[in-house]
C-alpha cells in the first residue's frame, strides 16, 4: 500500500518536475503523506505483532529507514520550501521500498541482548542520520546536475526548475550537520552497547569497519567544509560518495558478509 | 450598445523624439482622467502612461465622437503642438481588438522587453488612478481585473517572464542561478565600457548590496562611482578584491586578458570557496577561459551571454505562442460577459415588472383577509415569490443564452414587446424608485430573493 502511495507520489512528482504546478506538488506532497502514514501504521503493527522493533531482516530495516527517509523529507518541506527536490527524493524512497520487498527476508533469529534502550538509540540515531545523509545526496545530485548547466553553459530541461547552487549548498550543508552529530552518537552507542554485551567495543565486524569508513568519509566532509570552506561540486561529490558508502554498509555487510550485526541485520 | 476603444502609441509606432515628449509627460502631476466629465462621448476611461506608451482605454457610444474626443485629450496632455501630425503614430483598437490588445499589453507581450514584469505594475497603477477619480465602472473594472488575471494566467502557464532577452537581464539571471538571493552580493566593475554599465545598473537596480569600480582612469572610475553610490579602487589593486567581491564584470580595453587562472585560483582558498561570476563583455576577451576551471568560479563572455540570450528567445517564441492562446480564450470569455451585459437591462425590467405585479397583488390581497397571522402573510410572499421565480426563470436562461448570439437584439426587441416592458415600467416608475436600471441590481436582486427565501423558511 505505502509504496503504491510512494509511487503516486513520485509519478506527481515527476511530472512536477516537467510541469511547473503549485497544484501538482500539493498533491503529490499529500499523497506521500498518506503513504509515509499507512506506512508508519504498518510498521507500528509489526512492532506490536513481533514485540520489537521491525529491524530483523534486511527487508525489514530497508522498509523501515524508507520511512524514516520520506518522514524526514515531509517536515524539511514544510521547513525549506525546496519543492523540486521532492523530485529527487521520491524516486529514491521509491527504490528503497521496491528494493526491500525484493531483498531475501531470511529469518534471523531473536537474540535477547538486542532488547535494550541502548539499541533503540544507536539505531535511531543512525536511521536519522542516514535519512539527512541521504538527502544531502539528493541535493548533491541536483547540485552536480545544476552545476554541469552553468559550468557547460548549456542549459538542459531542468535548469529553469533546479533552485540556485548556492540555495543547494546551503540545505545539503543543513543535511551534513545535523547528519554527522546524529551518527557520531548513533556510532559512540554502538560501541558503548557492544562494550556492555560482548565486553569489548570493537570485535572487526565487517559491518564496524564499513561504518566506521563512511563515517570517516563524512567526518572529513565536515571538516573541509568548517575548516576549509569547501562547498560546490566537491563536497557535492563526497556526499554522494559518502551515501554510497553507506549504502554498502547497510546492504552488503548485512547480506553479504557475516558478522555479530549480521544477526541483527537492521543494526548499522 | 456601447464600444470598447483603445486609443494610443508605444514604441512600436512613435519614433523616438515622440517618445521623449511621451517620457516627459509621463512624470507629470495632472493626470488628464480629471477631463472625463468634459468629454461628452466618452463614458468611462482608463489612461495609462508609460516611458515607452500611452495608451487611453475608453468605453463609448459614439465611436467616432469618442475618438475624437481622446485624440485631444492625448495631445494635450502629451504638449504636441497642433502642426505636429499624430495620427501616423497612434493607433485605435476596437472592441475585441481593444481587449486583446490590452491583454497583451497586460501580459507584457507588446513590451519592448517582452516578458519583463513592470507594465502590469503600471497598469495597476494606471487603474488605481481610475478608481480614484471614479471613471472606471461596469465595464472597465471587470475588463482591467480580467487584464490582471490574465496577465497572471501567462505568468505561471507560460515561462515568457523567467526568459532574458538582454544582456544584463541574462547576466542577472546567471547570477541569480548562482547566488540564489543577489541582495547580499557585491559586485565589481573593471574598465567602464557602455555595456558593462549597463549590466551594472541592472545589477544595482535588481539591489545588490556594494560596487566597487576599478579603472585605468581614476577620473572615469569616480565619474561612475559617483553614479552608482560605489566606491573605487585603483586598477593595480583590484585583484585584491577578487577576494570579497562575488560578482565581476569587466570590460576593459586591454589586449591581453587582465585576470589569469593563476590570479584567481590562489585567491579561492581565502574566499573559502564561496562561488565567483565573471561577466566578461570585453573584446578581446579580459578574463582567461581557463578560469572557468577552477571549482566555484563561473565565467561567462559576451558570446557565452549571447548564447544564453539566443536560447531564451527561442524558448520565448514558443512561450509567447501559447500565452497567446490564452489571451485568446479569455477574449472569448470576456466577449460572453460583455454580450450578456446586453441581456442584463431587458432581465433586469422584466423582474421588476413582475415583482411590482407581485406587490401589488399581495396588497390587495392582504387588504382583503385582515385575518391572517403574519405567519400566513409569510407564506403566501414565499409563495407568490416562488411562483415569480419559476415563471421567469426559463426566459432569463433563454435570453441570457441568446446574449451570446449576435442575433441579440431581436431577442430583446421580442422580449420587450411580449412582456411589454418599455410601458409598464413608465407606468410603475414612481412606485419602485429605489431599483435603478444598472447591471447590478439584477445581482442585487437575486441576493435580495435569496435571502428573503431563507428567512421565510425558518
Amino acid at each position: 500500500m505505502a509504496t503504491l502511495c510512494y509511487l503516486s507520489g513520485t509519478v506527481g512528482y515527476l511530472v512536477y518536475l516537467f510541469r511547473d504546478r503549485e497544484q501538482l506538488h500539493r498533491i503529490s506532497w499529500t499523497i506521500l503523506l498518506v503513504g509515509a502514514l499507512l506506512h508508519g501504521i504498518a510498521l507500528l503493527m509489526r512492532t506490536v505483532d513481533s514485540g520489537h522493533l521491525p529491524l530483523t531482516t534486511i527487508q525489514e530495516s530497508l522498509s523501515m529507514f524508507a520511512w524514516v527517509f520520506v518522514v524526514t523529507y515531509l517536515v524539511l518541506q514544510i521547513r525549506l520550501q525546496l519543492r523540486i527536490l521532492g523530485s529527487f527524493v521520491s524516486p529514491l524512497a521509491v527504490v528503497f521500498m521496491l528494493s526491500s520487498s525484493l531483498l531475501p527476508s531470511h529469518i534471523i533469529l531473536k537474540n535477547e541482548s538486542f532488547r535494550s534502550g541502548w539499541v533503540i538509540v544507536h539505531v535511531a540515531s543512525l536511521f536519522l542520520a542516514n535519512a539527512m545523509f541521504a538527502l544531502a545526496f539528493s541535493l548533491g545530485v541536483m547540485y552536480l546536475l545544476q552545476e554541469r548547466y552553468i559550468k557547460k553553459k548549456n542549459f538542459g530541461f531542468l535548469y529553469e526548475r533546479l533552485p540556485s547552487l548556492e540555495r543547494i549548498d546551503s540545505i545539503a550543508h543543513y543535511c551534513l550537520m545535523s547528519g554527522f552529530p546524529l551518527m557520531t552518537a548513533g556510532l559512540i552507542t554502538g560501541f558503548a552497547y557492544a562494550a556492555v554485551v560482548w565486553h569489548s567495543p570493537w570485535s572487526w565486524d565487517p559491518k564496524e569497519i564499513l561504518s566506521l569508513v563512511t563515517w570517516i568519509i563524512y567526518a572529513v566532509l565536515v571538516h573541509e567544509r568548517l575548516a576549509v570552506g569547501w562547498r560546490g561540486r566537491r563536497a557535492a561529490w563526497l556526499s554522494i560518495l559518502g551515501f554510497s558508502a553507506t549504502l554498502l554498509t547497510f546492504v552488503a555487510a548485512s547480506l553479504l558478509l557475516s558478522g555479530h550485526h549480521s544477526v541483527l541485520s537492521g543494526k548499522m | 450598445m456601447s464600444h470598447i476603444v483603445l486609443l494610443g502609441m508605444s514604441h512600436k509606432t512613435a519614433p523616438v523624439e515622440i517618445r521623449e515628449q511621451l517620457a516627459v509627460a509621463c512624470c507629470k502631476e495632472v493626470n488628464p482622467l480629471h477631463l472625463l466629465p468634459h468629454l461628452e462621448h466618452v463614458d468611462e476611461m482608463v489612461f495609462l502612461s508609460t516611458c515607452n506608451r500611452v495608451e487611453f482605454l475608453f468605453t463609448c457610444n459614439s465611436l467616432a465622437g469618442g475618438i475624437r474626443d481622446i485624440k485631444a485629450v492625448l495631445r494635450t496632455h502629451v504638449g504636441l503642438p497642433a502642426s505636429v501630425a499624430v495620427d501616423s503614430y497612434i493607433y485605435v483598437h476596437k472592441d475585441l481588438e481593444a481587449v486583446k490588445h490590452l491583454f497583451m499589453v497586460a501580459s507584457s507581450l507588446d513590451s519592448m522587453v517582452v516578458g519583463e514584469p513592470q507594465i502590469l505594475g503600471q497598469l495597476k497603477d494606471a487603474y488605481r488612478d481610475a478608481v480614484e477619480y471614479r471613471t472606471a465602472r461596469v465595464v472597465l473594472n471587470r475588463l482591467l481585473h480580467k487584464s490582471f488575471s490574465v496577465a497572471k494566467r501567462v505568468r505561471t502557464e507560460t515561462c515568457i517572464g523567467s526568459c532574458a532577452v538582454s544582456v544584463s537581464y541574462a547576466a542577472v539571471e546567471l547570477a541569480r542561478k548562482i547566488f540564489g538571493d543577489i541582495r547580499d552580493r557585491s559586485v565589481l566593475l573593471i574598465g567602464a565600457g557602455e555595456m558593462a554599465e549597463l549590466a551594472a545598473e541592472h545589477f544595482l537596480r535588481q539591489g545588490v548590496h556594494r560596487m566597487t569600480v576599478a579603472n585605468r582612469t581614476l577620473e572615469r572610475a569616480m565619474e561612475l562611482a559617483a553614479r552608482f553610490k560605489a566606491e573605487t579602487v585603483s586598477f593595480d589593486r583590484f585583484l585584491e578584491e577578487l577576494k570579497t567581491v562575488d560578482i565581476v564584470v569587466s570590460s576593459t580595453g586591454a589586449q591581453e586578458p587582465v585576470v589569469r587562472y593563476q590570479d584567481v585560483r590562489s585567491r579561492m582558498r581565502e574566499r573559502r570557496n564561496r562561488p565567483l561570476f565573471f561577466i566578461d563583455i570585453a573584446v578581446p576577451r579580459d578574463v582567461d577561459p581557463r578560469v572557468n576551471e577552477i571549482d566555484n568560479v563561473y565565467v561567462y563572455d559576451i558570446d557565452d551571454l549571447q548564447g544564453v540570450i539566443d536560447h531564451n528567445r527561442q524558448e520565448r517564441l514558443n512561450e509567447a505562442q501559447m500565452a497567446e492562446h490564452i489571451i485568446d480564450e479569455e477574449i472569448i470569455k470576456f466577449k460572453k460577459w460583455m454580450n450578456g451585459l446586453g441581456a442584463v437591462p431587458t432581465i433586469v425590467s422584466m423582474r421588476e415588472k413582475a415583482e411590482k405585479i407581485r406587490q401589488n397583488e399581495l396588497r390587495k390581497t392582504f387588504s382583503q383577509l385582515p385575518q391572517l397571522s403574519d405567519r400566513e402573510r409569510g407564506a403566501i410572499e414565499v409563495l407568490t415569490a416562488s411562483i415569480i421565480k419559476k415563471l421567469l426563470h426559463d426566459p432569463i436562461v433563454f435570453l441570457k443564452k441568446k446574449a451570446q448570439r449576435d442575433a441579440q437584439a431581436t431577442y430583446m426587441d421580442f422580449t420587450q414587446q411580449l412582456f411589454n416592458l418599455a410601458e409598464s415600467g413608465e407606468g410603475l416608475e414612481n412606485r419602485d424608485g429605489q431599483r435603478q436600471d444598472s447591471p447590478l441590481s439584477g445581482r442585487e436582486q437575486d441576493a435580495e430573493d435569496q435571502t428573503f427565501l431563507k428567512t421565510a423558511k425558518k
